[in-house]
């Protein structure tokens, strides 16, 4: 079933056009790459997707779940399943982990009519999910990314996402300011938790992290358009080339 | 699309002040204005010994000799002192039991939350109920008498325990400590007095709320605490006011006494009425709060500031024992049009004391917030030490926050630490939270009390919530 139709999407910032006609279907089950070079348009077109309100839509469509995507607050996006690892997850002090994802979980629970979770069905909840990521429980005690270093930010992105259970999960460079160990913790966590009805789109500059988390289909995106699509073979030939062959056949 | 820093804004402007009523009852007022007659007028009112009216007298006199302070970060409009009624009270005098209070007097007390009967079943909190100038009522009164503890208002306390009174009175705040401190000595109608004897720990949390309900009135009550030697208390103010078109003065007066080895924990949520979106109306809440503690005493400040049109208030410990803490936390909301000058002076005076500032200001609308702290380590305080963190969050860009620390240290050994920050609410902060399904004045409130965390942390439980509920009244419109 498809999850995510974009159809000839343009957006820009500042009266500059970031994204020039995206074209993009992603089926229940599927993990999709976006890679490309810097500046083509990558983190804009995860920003668009999840409503931050900076980009000014000119053209196009996005359906999430047949829905319009456009007549959804960001908030509505969120609890419809669409989930965005953020690239720079964001410090929030004073509020503990657990609080912060308690509101969330039982926001999204009351967006679908639901009575909030009860304290235990909760703690139930996150004890089994910071397993899966191998988080550390006593993160879950300090202050949303606050002094975390920046392999924990991501762990705490894949928890949150493992947590939050979404359709749809945008890994926006999630692989960028990781090492090896963490990389390979990071992508385990979303390899544990695709399943035939849900699907990710991994955002990334470099092939490395499609080694841990293998693509169905990847793209190239290049100055704000998809100029190439492939299987996962496609990926190993973008890194062993580089961008530039691509540069210039467009 | 979003919601954005105009609707938060919009959302501000129409926040409610649930607080707003007026009780319909007979009050005994006097005439407007101030002088020598008016003040024996009180004072025998009050059937006050002599010395008191005396002590009165020379407050008054002073007070007619001094100016108002001027150097606060504020815009104060000139007040006619003459144009104020000092007294008024509810007209029956005096409340034997719990039945003798008016309906409409327990109708007010159940508005703001503290039904007495719901209040002594379910949280065991004793509370002391002042409206304009005289104190209702006093609930728990004979199971504190038990453990020897006095809790009760000022005036009971100077006919009743006389020489508890003279002998602290005016000992930690002198009658001519500042123009509004004068004042008050002058004039004070009432307020709430509280000893707790050597070695006692008050098993329950003592509360005491004021209300100015009547208009053209201000409010000066005197609030005594002493703690005898190796005691703890913990007590709470809460103060309310109807919304009113013209300024109303509140000019309180409160002395803590540490004894050795004590501790007092004093705990205030201030909401007086701050006046209307377009800065109309509201309480001059100018505030003298100050504390001493003694060899190994703690006196710890902790206050949530939402309310009043102007907030002039420096919550202060004198450090004299060896080995004292003292300890000011401290969230000042404005908005609107309202201003606060509020901080603390942290008085190292003994060895080894150590002190604790940490100040949480929120500035919205049009408001102005500043913070003024004072950190003072004289010649013989060897090994004092202070920290304090003070941090400023603006939200929108039509308001001011500013920081103005004092720090004076005469000892070499001496540590004093100063952290300060100002922030705005981030825009990738609320976008992280509705990313995650959390809705705009969820999101707000989730940020606002993170912000807070620190100081919200030190109030007793059932404070907490209500302090928690006032920031999110305050700062975003109507969600409860």
């Amino acid at each position: 079933m498809k999850l995510l139709e974009v159809k000839n999407l343009h957006a820009a910032i500042d009266g500059n056009e970031i994204l020039k006609g995206i074209n993009l279907t992603v089926n229940e089950g599927e993990v999709h790459a976006i890679m490309g070079p810097n500046g083509s348009g990558k983190s804009t077109l995860s920003a668009v997707l999840a409503g931050k309100d900076d980009y000014e839509i000119t053209e196009g469509e996005v359906l999430f779940k047949g829905k319009n995507l456009f007549d959804l607050e960001p908030e509505e996006r969120a609890a419809e399943g669409l989930f965005l690892a953020f690239q720079y997850p964001v410090e929030i002090p004073g509020v503990s982990n657990m609080n912060f994802l308690k509101t969330a979980v039982n926001e999204i629970r009351e967006y679908k009519g639901l009575e909030p979770l009860s304290a235990k069905d909760f703690i139930k909840l996150i004890k089994e999910k910071a397993k899966l990521v191998e988080l550390d429980p006593k993160f879950l005690q300090r202050a949303v990314n606050e002094g975390f270093s920046g392999g924990e930010k991501k762990r705490n992105e894949i928890f949150q996402m493992a947590v939050l259970d979404p359709k749809l999960a945008i890994l926006d460079e999630t692989d960028s300011g990781l090492d090896i160990d963490a990389l390979r913790i990071v992508a385990n966590g979303v390899n544990k938790l695709r399943r035939p009805d849900n699907a990710t789109i991994v955002i990334t500059h470099y092939q490395r992290l499609l080694d841990y988390i293998v693509p169905d289909i990847v793209h190239v995106l290049y100055n704000g358009k998809i100029v190439k699509t492939g299987d996962k073979n496609f990926a190993m030939e973008l890194e062993e080339k580089g961008y530039d062959w691509i540069k210039e056949s467009v | 699309m979003a919601y954005t820093e105009d609707n938060l804004k919009e959302d501000l402007k129409n926040k409610e002040y649930e607080f707003g009523f007026t009780t319909n009852i007979e009050t005994e007022k006097i005439p407007k204005g101030l002088n020598e007659d008016i003040v024996k007028l009180i004072s025998k009112k009050k059937n006050e010994p002599e010395w008191l009216l005396e002590w009165r007298l020379n407050a008054f006199r002073a007070w007619q000799k001094m100016t108002p302070p001027k150097w606060a970060h504020l815009k104060i409009p000139e007040i006619d002192y003459q144009d104020i009624i000092y007294y008024a009270a509810p007209k029956t005098k005096k409340y034997e039991s719990w039945d003798d209070v008016e309906p409409e007097l327990k109708e007010t007390m159940e508005k703001l939350g503290i039904s007495l009967e719901e209040q002594q079943r379910l949280t065991g909190v004793a509370v002391d109920f002042v409206m304009d100038s005289v104190s209702v009522k006093t609930s728990f009164k004979e199971k504190l008498q038990e453990l020897g503890i006095i809790f009760c208002s000022f005036s009971e306390a100077v006919q009743e325990h006389p020489e508890l009174v003279k002998k602290y009175l005016g000992t930690v705040v002198p009658t001519t400590d500042n123009y509004f401190a004068a004042l008050n000595s002058a004039v004070f109608s009432d307020g709430s007095f509280c000893y707790i004897p050597k070695g006692v720990r008050c098993p329950m949390e003592l509360s005491t709320y004021f209300r100015i309900n009547e208009a053209n009135t201000g409010q000066f009550e005197r609030t005594l605490v002493v703690a005898d030697e190796g005691s703890y208390v913990s007590y709470l103010e809460g103060c309310t006011a109807p919304m009113r078109d013209e300024n109303q003065l509140h000019a309180a007066v409160v002395e803590l006494i540490a004894l050795d080895n004590a501790e007092i924990k004093y705990s205030t949520v201030q909401n007086w009425y701050p006046g209307d979106e377009e800065g109309k109306g509201g309480i001059y809440n100018f505030v003298t709060k100050r504390g001493i503690a003694h060899h190994n005493a703690k006196i710890s400040w902790t206050q949530v500031e939402t309310g009043s049109a102007i907030t002039w208030k420096y919550p202060s410990t004198i450090l004299k024992g060896d080995n004292s803490t003292g300890e000011f936390f401290s969230v000042a909301v404005t908005n609107n049009y309202q201003q606060a000058d509020t901080g603390t002076k942290m008085i190292h005076l003994g060895k080894n004391t150590k002190s604790t500032i940490i100040s949480k200001g929120i500035s919205a609308g049009f408001s102005q917030n500043a913070y003024r702290g004072l950190v003072q380590v004289h010649r013989n305080a060897h090994n004092a030490r202070n920290y304090t963190q003070c941090d400023s969050l603006l939200m929108g860009d039509k308001c001011g926050a500013h920081t103005f620390p004092y720090i004076e240290v005469k000892n070499k050994s001496a540590k004093v630490e100063h952290e300060a920050t100002t922030s705005k609410i981030g825009e990738d902060q609320i976008f992280y939270c509705l990313q995650r399904g959390i809705k705009e004045e969820k999101a707000i409130s989730l940020i606002v009390n993170g912000y807070c965390h620190e100081v919200l942390e030190n109030l007793p439980m059932e404070f907490a919530v209500e302090a928690k509920k006032l920031l999110e009244i305050s700062l975003e419109g109507s969600v409860g």
